[in-house]
């Protein structure tokens, strides 16, 4: 640090954003990991079958895989849109 | 029982080649027959970092397709007589590494008596990557201090501990160390540069040792000379140690804290 960045002040150091930003990505990317592959698939068939019988975002169909345990719980949210309406 | 190493970060220009060189040399030096294996199907460079570029005749992939035998491909390093190199193929697709051939060459390097096979990855997750870690008993995971490397090398130890050989045939697991490279301790100091203990504690594996960022590796991949072979180094003596670590001896760690330079250096010094 030279003479004149004493009068600057000190700006929050860039290494601690880096530790925070890495610790909250690798935390998703170790879970999605241990997961099995079939997810990606699941997801993409359900949205196929719902879109059959009502019009719905590819967003609104979350898919998730939580270990308690011994229990494994698969997850599946499907969000309907406020007035759902059959073809 | 040789012992099969890769040296891997799922990045590239983290130190992969410049670490398989040395640490080879550096059990060489230690009295250990050794062989390093470039994995790198179509864009070979250990053969350049070990300075044996023009005695290249037959490479990994004439051996697997039974073009040439391993003792045709095999180059005797120029300083070490129990360190030889088997260079990657420039020319054929890297399709051509297939398991079961990579694993003949492995049961044949080990029936020569290699104790150590140093397996130096190509970067990325396509199958050369895949190929160089799957038969590995240690690894040792080159890593900068740099964001996009940390989250690669997490990517590569999910590989290892997930699709590696041992972990197949549920063997105990592929024994992981972490490698600082290119690591700046007056950056770290000043809280521009992920510390050592920041990147132990995101990854979780074992630190076997830290080179500190040097002119020095330049200096001996212009000249084709493994790195370690610079005895006045610091980027030397801090591969030397990884080599005698990794035997199972007990070294502080060095290089890793920034001194200030005095009032002399200050006043007279260059850099």
């Amino acid at each position: 640090m030279s003479f004149f960045d004493f009068f600057r002040g000190q700006k929050k150091a860039s290494a601690s954003i880096a530790k925070d930003r890495l610790q909250l990505i690798l935390i998703n990317e170790r879970s999605g990991r241990n997961g099995p592959d079939f997810l990606a698939d699941l997801q993409k068939e359900l949205i196929a079958v719902i879109s059959k019988y009502v019009h719905i975002n590819p967003e609104d169909i979350t898919v998730n895989l939580e270990r308690q345990d011994a229990l494994e719980v698969l997850e599946v949210k499907i969000e309907m849109p406020q007035q759902a309406e059959a073809r | 029982m040789s012992r099969i190493v890769v040296v891997t970060s799922g990045k590239g220009g983290v130190g992969k080649t410049t670490t398989s060189a040395s640490f080879s040399a550096g059990l060489a030096l230690r009295g250990h027959k050794t062989v390093v294996i470039d994995f790198d199907v179509g864009l070979r460079n250990l053969d350049l970092i070990m300075g044996c570029e023009r005695r290249v005749v037959y490479d990994f992939v004439n051996v697997i397709q039974g073009d040439a035998t391993l003792n045709q491909a095999l180059i005797r390093d120029k300083q070490l007589d129990n360190l030889y190199i088997l260079p990657a193929s420039q020319t054929r697709d890297k399709d051509a590494l297939t398991r079961e051939g990579v694993e003949k060459v492995l049961e044949d390097l080990a029936a020569m008596d290699f104790e150590y096979i140093v397996c130096d990855s190509p970067a990325g997750i396509e199958t050369g990557a895949i190929m160089a870690a799957y038969f590995a008993d240690d690894a040792l995971v080159v890593t900068n201090p740099e964001v996009s490397s940390v989250r690669d090398s997490d990517r590569i130890l999910g590989i290892l501990s997930a699709k590696s050989r041992r972990a197949e045939r549920g063997e105990q697991p592929v024994q992981e160390h972490l490698l600082l490279t290119r690591y700046n301790p007056k950056r770290v100091s000043e809280g521009e540069m992920l510390s050592l203990r920041d990147i132990e504690d995101i990854l979780r594996i074992r630190l076997i040792g830290v080179i500190p960022e040097s002119e020095s590796v330049l200096q001996a991949s212009n000249q084709g000379i493994p790195a370690i072979h610079l005895k006045d180094s610091d980027v030397a003596q801090a591969y030397a140690d990884v080599v005698a670590r990794y035997l199972g001896e007990e070294k502080p760690l060095r290089f890793v804290d920034y001194e200030k330079p005095g009032l002399f250096k200050r006043l007279f010094g260059s850099k």
